[in-house]
């Protein structure tokens, strides 16, 4: 709060003469300022609260074995995840090789091609994309990939969670490229630069942060998904590195130990849940520092 | 070297908007000619179908002939082609944010395929010593973003990266409207030494600039050329009675 709001005394600049803030003022700003924080407290209550009981449940069964074996037959104890992480991290690599260039390419299109009725269109179905079930897409990536391959595979739940990613990177490389200012568009084109040299080295450089925001939201959100996983990637118990077999996948090692009845495996699950999280929100974080360590003073 | 313009039967559309009717101009190599006239008559428009960005505007177009030197501009000639002998400076400085001050000034040729670095880092010192800025960045070529200097600073940068891709004319929208008067000054002097190599085509709705850095001017109104010659002549006696009006302070 400013010292003139504070204070209560008449102010007077020169011959104008501002009358002092009335209690009723005063009142509905400090509630305001409260609600403000509230509602901040209330967003970030169940994050805390979720990473929290994730990691009292979770880092008891984080040993090295956890991180470096594959899962044991039911019955026996110990075993990892291992091939459930390196599973999760090669379909994410496919799904994010697929669908960030067709997510980025599609903004494109919207924002600098896309002022018009086919830009409408391709906007609707964007959105209406956004709100299939992803159990849906599921489907859709068998039909497209594990039918004609005739088996599951990691290729097919990359291709799956690719389809979740395109129009949340759409819609938003479209927003981000929008708030470029013309003017920076015209310096470009001022300079004899060709329109798509200008849309790539000018506009989309213009917009990286924010464009890699989209992208680190898809990836997030996709990343922790099970359901489109079930009948494309399958889950696998044992390692596998071909991208055309079946393939484990954190999230669904996860959901298969969740519920069976045994308790060792309840305690595994949880500690695959602290393990997940903790990659997504590593690499979002490496993403934001690389990113950074390349912005320049002044920008 | 710079080179002449000839204008012939120019009119310019937004849509069903007529901005420009029937301009009719020529502006002689190495010289500076300064377009006046109240805002919104057309000045901007004009020194944008120049170099042909005006047709980057949803429904816009133009008629008319337009010749750059041996280039015509609208028969013929890529726009890319154009605007690489064309060069720009826009009424608000607009560096490109996430390049380095070098980076900007390197743009023109960078983008257009240029990679020799030695004749790059010649280029960049010689169009930031043309544009006045050397001294004041040389220091920090690399390491500072072209936003994150001062306005005045900023439009020097915007001169450099046109001057950089050796453009033969130069046009200039409004060049030093946001800027304060020592920067304007400066800029004032650097018009003075550019139109030896350079031509330059500057708008303004500062009439002493006008008088101070052009030798010609023209005068819009409503879309309209209405008067164009030596600047003297304009400025102490001129033909029409609403070019008179206008340099007088009677209207506009």
């Amino acid at each position: 709060m400013s010292d003139t709001n504070s204070n209560p005394a008449a102010v007077s600049i020169s011959h104008i003469s501002v009358p002092p803030i009335s209690l009723r003022r005063r009142l509905m700003d400090h509630a305001m300022t409260g609600v403000a924080a509230l509602t901040v407290i209330a967003v970030l209550v169940p994050l805390f609260a979720i990473f929290a009981y994730l990691v009292y449940k979770g880092i008891g069964s984080i040993n090295l074995a956890f991180l470096t074996q594959t899962p044991k037959p039911v019955g026996e104890a110990g075993g990892g995840m291992a091939n459930a992480i390196a599973g999760s991290m090669v379909i994410l690599a496919i799904a994010s090789l697929l669908g960030v260039p067709l997510g980025i390419g599609a903004g494109i299109f919207l924002s600098e091609y896309g002022r018009n009725r086919y830009g409408d269109i391709v906007r609707f179905i964007s959105d209406v994309l956004n709100g299939v079930p992803s159990i849906v897409i599921g489907i859709v990536a068998y039909g497209l990939v594990v039918l004609p391959q005739k088996h599951f595979s990691a290729l097919a739940g990359g291709v799956a969670l690719a389809i979740m990613m395109i129009p949340t990177i759409a819609r938003t490389t479209e927003q981000m490229l929008l708030l470029v200012p013309q003017a920076i568009r015209e310096a470009a084109y001022g300079l004899g630069v060709s329109r798509w040299r200008t849309t790539l080295s000018i506009t989309l450089r213009t917009a990286t942060s924010g464009v890699i925001t989209g992208v680190m939201l898809a990836f997030a959100r996709v990343a922790g998904e099970t359901a489109p996983l079930l009948f494309t990637a399958f889950g696998n118990q044992y390692w596998n590195w071909k991208t055309d077999q079946p393939t484990a996948a954190l999230s669904l090692q996860i959901f298969t130990y969740a519920i069976s009845p045994f308790d060792e495996w309840h305690r595994q699950a949880w500690a695959g849940a602290l393990v997940l999280i903790v990659l997504i929100v590593a690499a979002v974080a490496a993403v934001r520092i690389a990113v950074k360590h390349g912005t320049l003073a002044g920008a | 070297m710079g080179v002449g313009i000839t204008v012939e039967h120019l009119n310019a559309f937004y849509g069903k908007t007529q901005a420009l009717f029937d301009v009719n101009v020529t502006v002689l190599a190495n010289h500076a000619t300064a377009l006046i006239g109240p805002s919104g008559c057309g000045k901007t428009t004009f020194i944008r179908c120049l170099n042909r960005l005006h047709e980057t505007i949803p429904e816009a177009r133009v008629e008319g002939t337009v010749r750059i030197g041996d280039l015509s501009v609208y028969n013929g000639t890529s726009a890319t082609q154009l605007r690489r002998r064309v060069g720009m400076v826009f009424q608000k400085p607009n560096p490109f944010p996430t390049m380095s001050i070098y980076d900007n000034v390197a743009a023109g040729l960078k983008l257009n395929g240029f990679s020799n670095r030695k004749q790059l880092d010649e280029v960049v010192e010689k169009s930031l010593n043309n544009a006045a800025l050397w001294d004041e960045v040389k220091d920090s070529l690399h390491k500072q973003s072209g936003a994150g200097l001062s306005g005045g600073q900023q439009q020097r940068l915007c001169i450099a990266r046109a001057l950089a891709v050796q453009p033969e004319v130069l046009l200039m929208d409004e060049p030093c409207s946001a800027l304060d008067p020592i920067s304007t000054g400066k800029i004032e002097e650097l018009i003075f030494q550019l139109k030896e190599q350079y031509t330059i085509v500057i708008v303004t709705h500062n009439m002493q600039q006008a008088a101070r850095v052009a030798e010609f001017t023209g005068f819009f109104l409503l879309g309209k050329m209405i008067e164009f010659g030596k600047t003297e002549k304009i400025f102490t006696n001129p033909s029409d009675k609403r070019t008179e009006d206008y340099v007088t302070g009677r209207f506009g």
